[in-house]
């Protein structure tokens, strides 16, 4: 057996999201080969020749694949899929939009987002926002399968000495062109990777009232997620949203604060280690998921905790 | 500009699932099904731009059993044209529906594709990418902002990072993230009218489709349910149990 999994990066750093990818991918057992496509991307292939656990890192590096276009990019995965038993990539943004290409490409069903790895062919995976489990089993000559960060630990991103290897020509499917991104600047810890988490929703009341949360957020080391209420009404973009359709944490501690607690929103954040629940309404579905609920108006008690954390 | 519009019949989206005690699936009987969210996102960015005199004719097409004409039905209340629906008992993968989808889209041309980003049942967000693949058509994935001009469409994507904006050449697919619109309600005279739109039935061997899976399903169970919390009186109290019970800051 023998996996290939696609690098998460930004052409400069290798994400974290890729780490986690690769120890689902040792569990699944065989030769874990990395794939770096991108633009002037050398740095990330050193990077991930380090990370332990890796046999060979493969680099693609071409100004078709700078952006990570998912028409260009599942050609080169398609092409140098062929001859492994695994295709993986992290269940972020980049790897749902690309993966499932590569699987239909390859003419096989893609299993999204797995949890757990139970055998080389049969996996856990969540379905109906996190209210069921999954176990599949895929017979497909090769298995396209997309992996949740947060239910891998990462693999140690020293101890590796992987070669690496140039490979694939250049596929340009001519069809699609970036044009340009707005990406969020923050110095706080990314939601994704981060210890804890302080989320806001409708409840906040507005953009600026975030503020409180922020200050919260900077005195616990944290990251600042948010509802989809809380992006819908504008108060915050949408990379912050946690849920069923935004992005899944699982931190260490996780604290919801305005949030009512719908399914969609607890299927990103019930498997945090800690939840923390402040809602005004005690009745407010969060505290049935809550290890400690406080039920109280969030003006007066967020400041508080702020002052005395 | 013709536009092509695929809705999933899903569970309403306010149901709590309950999986079954012999954990082969999850229990649907009796549950209040409804069309996919996104899938209406979708039939809504179509409504748009025909109202723009951007789209001329809008199709809604459905893979599964003869209930899901309700959703054509809904999409048809809601300003789409005509619907067709692929009658199959089967259980559908997304594979199969995209390879269903390409059969669809190969008679009827259409110059721009709508999909849902993901079905919140399945929760599998691949149909699009794959049926993209299928016809070798450029993708805009998880659209908050959808423009056509100059013979392309522009696509502003919700990524992990922020925003993202693609170019795609014309005929194009784009899937639908919830900030894309928010769906208007159907009014009654137009649920009436809805009923006289023409609605086609075609099967999966009509198409020339084989939908078989090569992923089986061997048990669904629930998740591990968390124990119940307490609910602490004071923030000093909750300071505490952070502190020195869970030992989390
Ligand atoms: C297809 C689909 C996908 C979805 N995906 C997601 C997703 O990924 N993530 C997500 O979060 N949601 C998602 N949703 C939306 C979800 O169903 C809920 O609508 C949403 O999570 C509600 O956000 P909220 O809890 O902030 O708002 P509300 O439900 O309005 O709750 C606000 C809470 O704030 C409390 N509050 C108000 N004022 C105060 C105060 N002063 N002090 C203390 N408490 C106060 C209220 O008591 C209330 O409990 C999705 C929905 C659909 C249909
Ligand atoms: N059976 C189906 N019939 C019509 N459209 C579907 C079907 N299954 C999936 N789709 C479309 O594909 C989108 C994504 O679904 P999925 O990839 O299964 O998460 C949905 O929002 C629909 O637009």
């Amino acid at each position: 057996m023998s996996i290939l999994v696609l690098a998460e990066h930004d052409n400069a750093s290798l994400n974290a999201a890729t780490l986690a990818v690769v120890s689902a991918a040792k569990a699944i057992g065989g030769d874990v080969d990395v794939l770096v496509a991108g633009e002037g991307c050398g740095a990330v292939a050193e990077q991930a020749a380090q990370v332990d656990g890796v046999s060979k890192v493969l680099v693609a590096d071409n100004a078709a694949y700078g952006h990570q276009l998912a028409e260009n990019l599942s050609l080169l995965i398609t092409e140098l899929g062929k001859g492994y038993s695994h295709i993986l990539a992290a269940a972020s943004t980049t790897g749902k939009n690309v993966l499932p290409r590569v699987a239909a490409l390859l003419d096989v069903d893609q299993i999204s987002d797995i949890i757990a790895v139970e055998s080389a062919d049969t996996f856990k995976r969540p379905i109906y926002a996190g209210n069921a489990i999954a176990t599949v089993q895929s017979s497909a000559p090769v298995k396209v399968i997309t992996v949740r960060g947060t239910a891998f630990d990462k693999a140690a991103e020293t101890g590796g000495s992987a070669s690496v290897e140039q490979v694939g020509a250049a596929h340009d499917a001519g069809t699609s062109a970036f044009v340009g991104e707005e990406l969020a600047k923050s110095d706080r810890p990314e939601l994704a990777a981060a210890g804890i988490v302080v989320s806001g929703g409708r409840g906040m009341g507005n953009g600026e009232n975030f503020e409180i949360l922020y200050s919260l957020a900077d005195k616990l080391g944290a990251a600042v997620g948010a509802s989809r209420a809380a992006v819908d009404a504008g108060f915050v973009p949408n990379d912050m949203q946690v849920g069923q359709t935004g992005k899944i944490v699982a931190p260490e501690l996780y604290v919801a604060v305005g949030i009512s607690g719908a399914i969609q929103h607890l299927a990103g954040m019930k498997e945090s280690k800690i939840i923390v629940a402040i809602n005004k309404d005690e009745e407010a579905p969060i505290f049935q998921v809550a290890d400690y609920g406080l039920v109280a108006d969030l003006f007066e008690a967020v400041p508080e905790l702020t002052g005395k954390v | 500009m013709k536009v092509l519009v695929a809705v999933k019949r899903v569970i309403d989206y306010n149901v709590k699932v309950r999986v079954k005690s012999d954990n082969t699936d999850v229990d649907l009987t009796n549950v209040k099904m409804a069309i996919n969210p996104f899938c209406e996102i979708a039939v809504e960015e179509a409504v748009r731009l025909k109202e723009q005199g951007v789209a001329s004719e809008i199709v809604v097409v459905s893979m599964g059993p003869k209930a899901c004409q309700e959703q054509i039905r809904t999409a048809l209340a809601l300003g789409a044209d005509r619907g067709i629906q692929v009658e199959t008992e089967d259980k559908l993968d997304s594979l199969a529906v995209a390879k269903l989808l390409k059969a669809v889209y190969d008679e009827e041309k259409p110059d721009l594709v709508i999909l849902g980003k993901q079905a919140i049942d399945s929760d599998n967000n691949q149909t699009g990418q794959m049926f993209a693949a299928l016809t070798g058509l450029p993708q805009g994935t998880f659209a908050s902002e959808v423009k056509v001009a100059d013979g392309k469409v522009s696509v502003t994507r919700e990524i992990d990072g922020g925003l993202q904006t693609v170019a795609l050449n014309l005929p194009a697919v784009v899937t639908t993230d919830l900030r894309l619109n928010e769906p208007r309600y159907a009014s009654l005279p137009n649920i009436m009218k809805a009923k006289r739109k023409p609605l086609d039935v075609k099967t999966p061997a009509d198409l020339g489709v084989e939908v078989a899976s090569s992923v089986t399903l061997l048990k669904v169970e629930a998740p591990a349910e968390r124990s119940a919390g307490i609910k602490v009186g004071s923030v000093d109290e909750l300071v505490e149990k952070l502190k020195n019970e869970a030992k989390v800051i």
